[in-house]
């Protein structure tokens, strides 16, 4: 056993943080007002925020870090996954922006694995390029953990499919090039044999988005409605009728690696300060010890979670199956998301109501932030239930109900 | 970052279940709970030949030379098996507490006798009434030139009943009445002025009450140095704290497979209770309890093994695993039903283990307050 970095991930550590420094501004971390897990907070940014995203944007993608997962010949770093980890790690720690997640983390791979060469050169130089972004159209009005329920339909007409339906809780499609869709086309098969995926230009016509806000009140997902939306046959992506298969790889995936764990120690680090310095009736919080052991059982958890990162990545790097701790790690980070912001409101008492910057606001108005906030991450990428019906099925082999 | 075993610790792992499957099929604990001492004598020996009481000791002083790992590996499976006997309070107390505070002749003196299974050893620190705080001890030793006489009471001093040595923690206090410092004394438990008083407890641990009544022992019954006892005391609490998490480990992951395998072949309304969702819940987060507990005591198993300051590694691992093992044990008598709790089912045998490992050497509370001083809090 060897639970530290060896050298070269240690200097890989070393140089995505010193990345990091270059480019966000210095400020940037202790500004953020992020929740680890939570999905709220885009949108919440200050005035020269977009300025600030495209210069890091453009850093990130002239490093060839948004394609870390990628084979080298289609240009790819090829890092390991416990160097995805570990770059998934540093760049929540530093609260840096989520980049092309979808595009290069999710969407790249599934075309690498199973596009035709044709979609490879067309899709896969553009994505490494940063020239085209994308959302995820999977949830439906009566298809959320029920995915396999989704009733929009793609229906072949000569070289072209048409689309008809609607999606739901879009991340950011207001703002995104193409959509990475999974719709019917097969509705007489069985439900599992039924989908497909497309590539799906945002602007076409027959696409309407109407952006729902959040109870953070900022506009992070969407509704889309499709009308007689006509796609290239040729953006079918992956085998006809297969897309839950490929959507298995891709959810696993992003459980695994696009946890934020990072994130969590450093708003965790931030409250603690923040404890060590805030008096209750004369007293600092700091020596509470309800306050002390609440406090104590976080960081516990928060170090569960790093092994369970560390232990999910290295077992996908030795070609093994993480079952169970790939959900367990999903399952672990977004209740400790709920966790954290239940023990920052109660700490604080009536001090972790205030949301804006008072001059006697604690913790930088985040735990109020968080309570909302953290509603989110137990429920998107799989709920905490569904994440334990997975350990249950795949994990321990319990038949199903 | 490698989270798995090395090839011998996968080997020691394998040998180790196969010695306690063979050697106590039924539990041995099932007849030992019974038995006047609780020790087994005969496996006793088995367990020296294969080197495990000397797993730690190093090979000059007759150890087999493994680091805390190994021994970890083997506390796992004697909590897989869960054993009963002095193999902790002698194998890893007594060892731990003679490596870290004994001079060189006692280390090479005591240490065989203890890997060649000859001597048992009993650890007596808790003063009556104390919780996990040892430093202010009131059991005192009378400083007069070269002979110190004990006075005082300890309780929880397990297996003091078969130990061959009690090592004892007192204060020193010299003729004038001055402290001296914290003290760790090797007593043979024959030494006339030691009242030795077993009793019952949750887990058929053989915890005694031990009294000193002006119990006289010469300067060589000083383990290590008069009055620096403390430094070397911190360090064996610490390492007694892992090494129950490895117990816990064990015996929670026996009491949540078995109760896997039970979900999926009991049958209830004409199917296995194992494909309800709310029996599959319990399941799912008994498995991630399990895996939590897994590697935050195998970092702090593995950060002792290297000698990296282990203090915060330690206390997480153990308020984690306290609790956890017993929501396991839990939920796994939960999910069995009334057939547990019949004396003849095991169940209950890791529902006491995990509640004794998790209690003692700092429970919960304790722990999370040493994280908590971790924090900087």
């Amino acid at each position: 056993m060897e639970f530290k970095f060896d050298e070269k991930e240690e200097a890989f550590c070393q140089e995505v943080e010193s990345f990091l420094k270059s480019a966000l501004p210095s400020d940037w971390a202790e500004k953020n007002i992020t929740w680890p897990g939570g999905y709220g907070s885009l949108g919440f940014l200050g005035d020269d925020a977009l300025e600030i995203l495209a210069r890091y944007r453009k850093m990130l993608i002239e490093k060839g870090w948004n394609t870390i997962s990628w084979p080298k010949e289609y240009g790819g770093r090829e890092y390991t996954y416990v160097e995805q980890a570990i770059f998934d790690e540093r760049t929540s720690y530093f609260r840096a922006p989520n980049i092309d997640v979808i595009a290069g983390g999710m969407v790249a791979p599934t075309i690498l694995r199973v596009g035709t060469e044709a979609q490879k050169k067309k899709w896969i130089p553009r994505i490494a390029a940063g020239e085209i972004t994308m959302w995820l159209g999977y949830s439906e009005p009566n298809a959320g953990s029920d995915l396999a329920a989704i009733q929009t339909t793609a229906v072949q007409d000569g070289d072209e499919y048409v689309i008809n339906g609607q999606k739901v809780w879009s991340s950011m499609a207001q703002t995104s090039d193409y959509a990475w869709l999974i719709v019917r086309t097969d509705p007489t098969a069985p439900r599992h044999k039924s989908a497909s995926f497309f590539l799906v230009e945002t602007k076409s016509p027959g696409i309407t988005i109407r952006p729902l806000q959040t109870i953070l009140g900022n506009y992070h997902y969407n509704e889309v409605f499709f009308d007689n939306v006509r796609v290239p046959a040729e953006n079918l992506v992956g085998e006809k009728n297969h897309g839950f298969y490929h959507l298995m790889t891709a959810l696993d995936f992003e459980r695994v690696i696009l946890v934020g764990i990072g994130g969590f120690k450093r708003v965790f680090e931030e409250l603690v300060a923040q404890v060590k310095q805030t008096k209750r009736d004369g007293v600092l919080l700091s020596k509470n010890q309800s306050v002390r052991h609440k406090l104590a059982r976080i960081a516990t958890e928060i170090e569960a979670g790093y092994m369970l990162v560390w232990r999910t990545a290295e077992m996908l790097d030795r070609g093994l199956s993480p079952s169970v701790e790939s959900s367990a790690l999903k399952l672990v980070a977004t209740e400790l998301s709920r966790k954290m912001a239940e023990v920052a409101m109660d700490i604080f008492g009536p001090y972790s109501l205030i949301e804006e910057d008072t001059g006697f606001t604690p913790f930088r108005g985040l735990a109020p932030r968080g309570y909302l906030d953290c509603i989110s991450a137990t429920i998107g990428a799989g709920t905490s239930e569904i994440q334990r019906n997975i350990i249950a099925y795949r994990g321990l082999g319990l038949p199903r109900a | 970052m490698n989270l798995d075993f090395s090839e011998e610790q996968r080997i020691l792992r394998k040998s180790a279940k196969d010695f306690f499957t063979r050697e106590s099929p039924e539990l041995l604990i099932r007849d030992m709970r019974k038995h006047e001492t609780g020790h087994d004598v005969e496996l006793w020996k088995k367990m020296a030949d294969l080197g495990w009481l000397g797993v730690i000791i190093p090979e000059e002083y007759g150890g087999t030379g493994g680091t805390f790992m190994f021994l970890a590996v083997i506390l796992e499976a004697m909590g897989e098996a869960c054993l009963p006997g002095p193999f902790f309070s002698t194998a890893v107390l007594g060892a731990n507490a003679i490596l870290l505070a004994g001079t060189e002749e006692q280390k090479k003196t005591l240490l065989p006798q203890i890997a060649e299974g000859k001597q048992v050893f009993a650890l007596a620190l808790s003063d009556p009434g104390n919780g996990n705080v040892y430093n202010k001890t009131k059991t005192l030793a009378k400083q007069n030139g070269s002979e110190y006489v004990i006075d005082g009471e300890k309780h929880f001093v397990e297996n003091a009943l078969v130990a061959d040595k009690i090592i004892c923690l007192a204060q020193v206090e010299d003729k004038n009445g001055r402290k001296r410092g914290l003290t760790l004394f090797l007593v043979d438990s024959k030494t006339p002025g030691l009242e030795i008083r077993p009793f019952q407890t949750l887990a058929y641990e053989r915890h005694c009450q031990v009294v000193f009544h002006g119990l006289r022992l010469g300067e060589k019954a000083v383990l290590g140095k008069t009055g620096k006892a403390g430094p070397a005391l911190e360090a064996l609490l610490e390492r007694a704290a892992v090494a129950k998490c490895a117990e816990m480990l064990g015996a929670a992951h026996v009491a949540f497979d078995t109760t896997v395998a039970y979900a999926k072949e009991r049958v209830q309304f004409g199917r296995p209770i194992g494909s309800f969702q709310a029996v599959q819940h319990h399941l799912a987060n008994m498995a991630v309890d399990v895996d939590c507990m897994k590697y935050l005591t195998y970092q702090a198993a593995w950060r002792i093994s290297e000698g990296l300051p282990a203090g915060k590694e330690a206390a997480m691992a153990k308020a984690y695993a306290g609790e956890a093992a017993a929501r396991v044990t839990r939920f796994s008598h939960q999910v069995h039903g009334a057939i547990a709790f019949c004396d003849e089912h095991n169940m209950h045998f890791y529902y006491r283990k995990v509640r004794a490992a998790g209690l003692t050497f700092g429970d919960s509370e304790y722990h999370l307050e040493k994280v908590a001083r971790s924090l900087g809090l």
